[in-house]
């Protein structure tokens, strides 16, 4: 079992989302969040004091998969989100322990799905 | 005692003069923040600012235009051929327009409101009327070609119509079309426009994901036209009076029939009834009773609200869908469909019992439906196609839409390099 974790950019979470279901996975947890990479932000003015630096909104998914189903998530996650330009955001893949059913008790790779 | 007959001359009376000013600025509040926070809410939270940044600078850009030329060509006097069409520029820049009392006067022939006053007045409609087509081309359009359509829109659609309906040596006007606040040459120019616009500049993408931002803004915004249509209706007759007080009870009536009937429709078809709903169904009702409310009684003002809620019911719900326009925020659905229905219902409805020179089909009059008709299909024509020559001028030159990423980021950050929201302090 894999958790997997991806900033991407927000205007792409349609595009992600569809190539996600085209994959079969429809798990997954989306939140807003803010960060940079080396772009450092955005350039806004305000009343024309210029506000540079500022945090980009950014969208974080996370997905819990089995083996079988870490590939495919991952490519689709890419090819949803890139636009080939900078700030199109990063994939982190992490082991996973345990996954744990609240309803059921269920355990393991059964929890997941 | 006798009574004194005496013919008076034209004046300039205080109490006509001080509501006038009022409904002035009630019109105004519809604009903005009324339209911007009832279109606003109903767009993505990355869109809300170009909404509402739409809506002032039309008001600002509109004002301009107006007092420049717009006033003089819709309300000024012609000359020739092109009289019964456009005025001239006697008029441009207020020249000859003072404190002196108005010529356009409806009720109070003698007890009239300053010139400046009806002109100011006539100035918050011609802002409106494009502010209503934002909704058809919502969350993508560029601003720059926003400008430029709605300086064109404005003095090519709004000026001619209100000039042909409205003013004294209009063609549509002589021939007896009754349009008491704005029916045809409102609601009809900008909702015609508005279904031109949305076909011609495209859908937006993905449509089925994106739910309104805040119904609150929209509750907020339909709760403000409902307050400023007051000025707008009960302010058409120019005068503080009988007639204001009877337009402003029908108007007043036809909103909350009409809002009944859209939350009862909604019950009906999709099982429970929405705020969102109620919202739709009171400014269906303000646009349908708009062009009757100086003509018709409680009885037309009622089924002029509920039948209202279900024509433009039928097009927001069922024709958009079947043909797949995207009249994203409903501008052709409620102010083109209920303005139609509204003129139409005039030739109707209208009752002697108001002004007694003005009766409809039901009053024994059916040639006032025909006249009513002409004028309906000389607003839809005359806005359809000057609509599709000013979007096709400036989509060959500027553009009209953003494009793909700027659409997907959102017009706050694209167009304004600001944004409405911040998630961290």
């Amino acid at each position: 079992m894999k958790y997997i974790i991806a900033v991407i950019q927000p205007h792409r979470l349609e595009e992600v989302k569809q190539a996600l279901y085209d994959a079969d996975v429809f798990l997954m947890t989306v939140s807003e969040v803010l960060g940079h990479g080396r772009q450092m932000g955005t350039t806004e003015f305000y009343r024309g004091n210029k506000e540079s630096g500022n945090l980009l909104r950014k969208i974080k998914l996370e997905i819990a998969v089995n083996d079988s189903f870490v590939e495919p998530t991952l490519k689709a996650i890419q090819s949803g989100a890139k636009t080939g330009e900078v700030g199109d955001g990063k994939i982190f893949v992490f082991d996973l322990e345990e996954t744990i059913r609240i309803r059921t008790g269920e355990t393991g790779s059964k929890a997941i799905g | 005692m006798e009574p004194v007959v005496a013919a008076v001359a034209p004046y300039v009376d205080f109490g006509n003069t001080a509501w006038m000013l009022m409904c002035s600025a009630l019109v105004l509040l519809m604009t903005a923040p009324g339209l911007g926070l009832f279109y606003g809410g109903l767009v993505k939270r990355r869109n809300i600012l170009s909404i509402l940044m739409q809506s002032m600078v039309t008001l600002a850009l509109v004002s301009i235009i107006w007092v420049t030329v717009g006033y003089s060509l819709a309300f000024g006097p012609g000359h020739g051929a092109l009289a019964g069409f456009i005025g001239g520029l006697d008029w441009a820049f207020l020249k000859n327009v003072g404190m002196e009392p108005s010529p356009y006067y409806i009720s109070q022939a003698t007890a009239r409101i300053p010139h400046l006053v009806f002109m100011i007045f006539q100035c918050m409609f011609a802002v409106i009327t494009p502010a209503l087509i934002i909704g058809a081309f919502a969350e993508r359009m560029k601003f720059s070609a926003f400008m430029l359509f709605t300086i064109a829109w404005s003095l090519l659609v709004y000026s001619p119509v209100a000039h042909m309906v409205w003013s004294a040596n209009g063609w549509l006007f002589k021939m007896g079309a009754l349009d008491f606040a704005g029916g045809t040459v409102v609601h009809i120019t900008a909702g015609i426009a508005s279904l031109v616009v949305a076909i011609m500049i495209g859908r937006r993408k993905y449509l089925k994901s994106t739910p309104p931002h805040n119904l609150v803004f929209t509750m907020m915004g339909a709760a403000l036209l409902w307050f400023g249509w007051f000025g707008f209706n009960a302010g058409s007759g120019l005068a503080a009076d009988g007639l204001a007080a009877s337009a402003f009870v029908v108007t007043h009536i036809a909103a909350s029939m009409a809002a009944l009937a859209w939350g009862a429709l909604d019950w009906l078809f999709h099982r429970k009834p929405t705020m969102l709903g109620i919202a739709t169904g009171a400014v269906a009702g303000l646009v349908a009773i708009t062009p009757a409310a100086g003509f018709v009684d409680i009885t037309g003002a009622l089924i002029i609200g509920a039948l209202v809620s279900v024509f433009c019911y039928f097009f927001v719900m069922v024709v958009k869908n079947f043909f797949k326009y995207d009249d994203a925020l409903d501008a052709f659905g409620v102010h083109g469909i209920g303005g139609i229905w509204g003129a139409i219902a005039t030739g109707l409805f209208a009752t002697p019992v108001i002004q007694s020179a003005y009766k409809g089909f039901f009053y024994g009059n059916p040639d006032q439906l025909r006249i009513q008709l002409i004028a309906v299909g000389v607003s839809i024509v005359y806005s359809l196609i000057v609509t599709i020559v000013i979007y096709k001028v400036i989509d060959l030159t500027v553009g009209m839409r953003v494009n793909e990423k700027d659409e997907a980021i959102g017009l706050d950050v694209s167009q304004h390099n600001e944004r409405a929201y911040t998630l961290l302090e």
